[in-house]
């Protein structure tokens, strides 16, 4: 199936146009870019490619007409695929300076390091390598494709937590009778949060009477409480008298005291 | 051969459904205090390999152990039922996993230079869901890198039992170099 891939990449037969009517400085067909492009890999790919198939000699390339094809083929993609525009884009500009290096009065090519086409050749060797291996590796046997494993085992389970649940057909029986039985509790109850709690009071006084045994009313209140404080704090006392732990005393000066009693 | 023994192997490698190592079975075989030998387990094999002859399924040796496969001459009828279950894997994929299972570890910047494209989150991300390749480590260079290294699942896919059994690397020869030197000049 890798094969068939590589069948179609054959340029000529592309959109049905014969590769004989394109003219010569046009080596890809404009409306073929798009659907050639997305067949190569990469950049590296396509350069491989055109210089195997169809034997062009990079000496001889047009660069600024291959530059012309990559804007041509950015301009297709969208804008989403500008990623792989740009890798597109590094190799024109590769080979536009390669070629402008070629054009530049040469003393010596002897060497090859002096060959600015060297390291493009090198990275082209590298990648083919990988390449021919890729297509190998691609055809070797792969398990769901070519062969299935053998197996008898058992499904995985996706939820674990619930796998030991043990219940009878009479506990289910019972849990449904029982909320059929159940009475019918759908009345709202508003319930306001206790801003000052006589139980509270109650203790605070009793703190404060463990300290000195006897205090003043006036004391035992705070002042950002206001008229509440007063308030919880009469039922406090008073809670507390009716039960014996104090006594509460006023004399004439209207002062109202609290005072321990023995029981506490 | 102990034809029990064979035969609860046989058992252990229908049930498991993945790869089990020589070592794997006789620690599970010995866990009611038997006093089996790798040398019997590898034996039965052999023997189970035999019995397979005329069957469907066979033994295959992978990097994993050893595992049931269904014979791939079945592969085609099967394929009819397990068509949906086989996401494809494009060339660019294909040539990123090479590159990562031949030069390990390597990060994505290394497949990068390669390539001459960029490696997209998504790729590197399809090989770790599936498995093939895991984090080996980070290159201490600025920017800690993320290594990437093949697993013993992608060869097990590959029904291989070591990196050196996938297809060899071709050498750029000087042969060669010049060869291509004169096909590009």
């Amino acid at each position: 199936m890798q094969n068939n891939n590589l069948a179609q990449l054959e340029l000529p037969t592309l959109l049905g146009r014969q590769f004989e009517d394109i003219p010569d400085d046009l080596f890809i067909p404009p409306n073929a870019l798009e659907i050639c492009l997305e067949s190569f890999t990469g950049p590296l790919d396509l350069l491989l490619y055109l210089i195997r198939k169809e034997n062009i000699n990079i000496l001889d390339l047009d660069v600024s007409k291959i530059t012309d094809q990559y804007i041509e083929y950015i301009e297709l993609m969208d804008s989403l695929k500008f990623d792989l525009a740009a890798d597109y884009l590094v190799m024109a500009a590769t080979l536009a300076e390669i070629k402008s290096r070629l054009m530049l009065p040469r003393e010596s090519f002897d060497e090859e390091e002096d060959d600015p086409r060297a390291s493009l050749i090198k990275r082209l060797q590298e990648y083919q390598k990988f390449k021919n291996v890729s297509e190998k590796i691609a055809l070797l046997p792969r398990v769901d494709r070519d062969f299935y494993v053998a197996s008898a085992q058992l499904p995985k389970f996706e939820d674990q937590k619930n796998k030991e649940v043990l219940i009878t057909k009479d506990e289910i029986f019972d849990s449904v009778l029982e909320v059929l039985k159940r009475p019918n509790y759908k009345d709202n109850h508003q319930i306001d949060f206790e801003e000052l709690s006589t139980k509270e009071r109650i203790q605070m006084i009793l703190d404060l009477l463990s300290r000195s045994n006897i205090i003043s009313f006036s004391k035992t209140l705070k002042k950002p409480e206001g008229k509440k404080g007063i308030v919880v704090t009469l039922l406090a006392s008073l809670e507390l008298a009716k039960d014996g732990y104090v006594e509460l005393i006023q004399n004439k000066s209207e002062e109202l005291f609290i005072k321990s009693s023995r029981r506490v | 051969m102990n034809k029990s023994l064979i035969n609860s192997i046989e058992a252990l490698l229908f049930g498991a459904g993945r790869p089990l190592t020589l070592s794997e079975i006789r620690n599970i075989l010995n866990n009611n205090g038997g006093t089996i030998e790798l040398s019997d387990i590898k034996k039965s094999l052999n023997m189970l390999e035999e019995r397979y002859i005329n069957t469907s399924i066979e033994i295959q040796e992978v990097a994993s152990g050893y595992r049931l496969n269904i014979k791939q001459e079945h592969s085609s009828s099967l394929g009819n039922i397990w068509n949906d279950k086989t996401p494809r894997i494009s060339k660019a994929l294909m040539e990123t996993i090479s590159i990562i299972a031949f030069k390990q570890p390597v990060t994505r910047g290394d497949i990068e230079d390669i390539r001459g494209v960029s490696v997209s989150t998504r790729s590197i991300r399809s090989l770790l869901e599936r498995n093939w390749i895991r984090v080996s480590g980070t290159r201490d260079v600025p920017g800690r890198p993320a290594l990437y290294s093949t697993t013993k699942d992608f060869l097990d896919d590959l029904n291989l039992k070591s990196i050196s059994d996938l297809p060899e690397l071709p050498e750029i020869t000087d042969d060669s170099k010049d060869d291509f030197l004169s096909q590009v000049v």
